[in-house]
């Protein structure tokens, strides 16, 4: 039993337009000391047994994360 | 067979542009696939639209579904030489599943549809033309031709600069985005910031097809804006009829 979670982000030098504009618009709003912002989804996993672990890194490498364009860590 | 599962929306136009060129199409859903066999079909069609919703990424759940279920087969589908088609959402299904570009041959995603640059769902009319060399699709836009996207993740990216080259030795880019010229153009004529100007590409046998752009949205005339319509035949006339012909040809 027990939570465990992945963070799924842009691998660095992919551009994210959210961020782009998330950051451009704090600026526009008086925030100057931002720059730059960096998003990342993460996904909370709650757990039956300890097997499901080793399933959690299968669902996060296989679904989860795009590595062409995207990285993936798991908190336990 | 016109593949679809909750959230796609585009296979009623699919469907009609599919008989309109002669053939015989049928709506699967995903749930069906363990009691479908591809081998009763000709082509495997995966339709725009959002499929569960778009949620994770566009595309990936349902990649995830198609290729639990009919990893195997599809392969043996492919190495057949029938064609299996992704239009927008589509594509990126192709994409996430590793069957498109394939460039290694090992089934690995080597391309992602992300975000449009601009931030934006892009919903009008844009120009393709035909940049490759497909023996399927080799008359289809050869000329700057108009076709619909709608779409918010359509920018391909390559995990490796070294595959656009492959692809281009191997004539993998089907369609480019273009200006009404025929040059390739930045935005707003490429409207999602893709490497190359890739509108469409292919596996390097071509018969897996996958691109953004909509030719389901535009096959009568009449769905052309009035001071386009030329006369000539539209985008969905020109692709679906090629992939009927060349059925034909590899059915016979």
């Amino acid at each position: 039993m027990g939570k465990i979670k992945v963070e799924v982000s842009y691998l660095p030098g992919v551009e994210d337009p959210e961020a782009i504009t998330l950051t451009k618009n704090l600026r526009v709003l008086g925030y100057k000391t931002v720059k730059s912002v960096k998003i990342s989804k993460v996904y909370e996993f709650d757990l039956a047994g300890k097997e499901g672990r080793e399933q959690v890194h299968e669902i996060a490498k296989k679904l989860l994360c795009n590595e062409v364009i995207q990285d993936f860590h798991v908190k336990e | 067979m016109l593949l679809v599962m909750e959230g796609t929306n585009c296979e009623d136009e699919a469907f009609r542009s599919f008989s309109e060129s002669g053939f015989d199409p049928k709506k699967v859903h995903v749930n069906e696939l363990d009691h479908t066999a591809l081998e009763d079909f000709d082509a495997v069609y995966l339709p725009g639209g959002f499929s569960a919703g778009d949620y994770v990424r566009a595309g990936s759940l349902f990649a995830s579904r198609l290729m639990a279920s009919k990893s195997a087969e599809l392969a043996r589908f492919i190495d057949e030489g029938k064609p299996v088609i992704g239009v927008c959402n589509g594509f990126q299904i192709l994409a996430e599943s590793g069957l498109i570009p394939d460039v290694s041959h090992h089934g690995k995603r080597e391309v992602a549809l992300a975000s449009n640059i601009s931030n934006r769902f892009e919903c009008r009319l844009i120009y393709i033309r035909n940049v490759g060399r497909n023996r399927m699709l080799s008359e289809v836009a050869m000329d700057p031709t108009p076709v619909p996207v709608a779409h918010g993740e359509g920018r391909v990216v390559f995990s490796d600069k070294s595959i656009i080259e492959e692809m281009k030795q191997r004539g993998q880019i089907l369609f480019a985005y273009s200006d009404p010229d025929g040059n390739t153009a930045g935005y707003p004529w490429n409207p999602n910031g893709s490497e190359e100007n890739i509108a469409g590409m292919t596996n390097e046998e071509g018969n897996v097809i996958g691109l953004m752009p909509h030719p389901e949205r535009l096959y009568y005339g009449y769905q052309l804006p009035y001071k386009l319509r030329s006369g000539k035949p539209t985008i969905g006339k020109q692709f679906f009829g090629a992939v009927h012909k060349y059925v034909m040809k590899v059915t016979a």
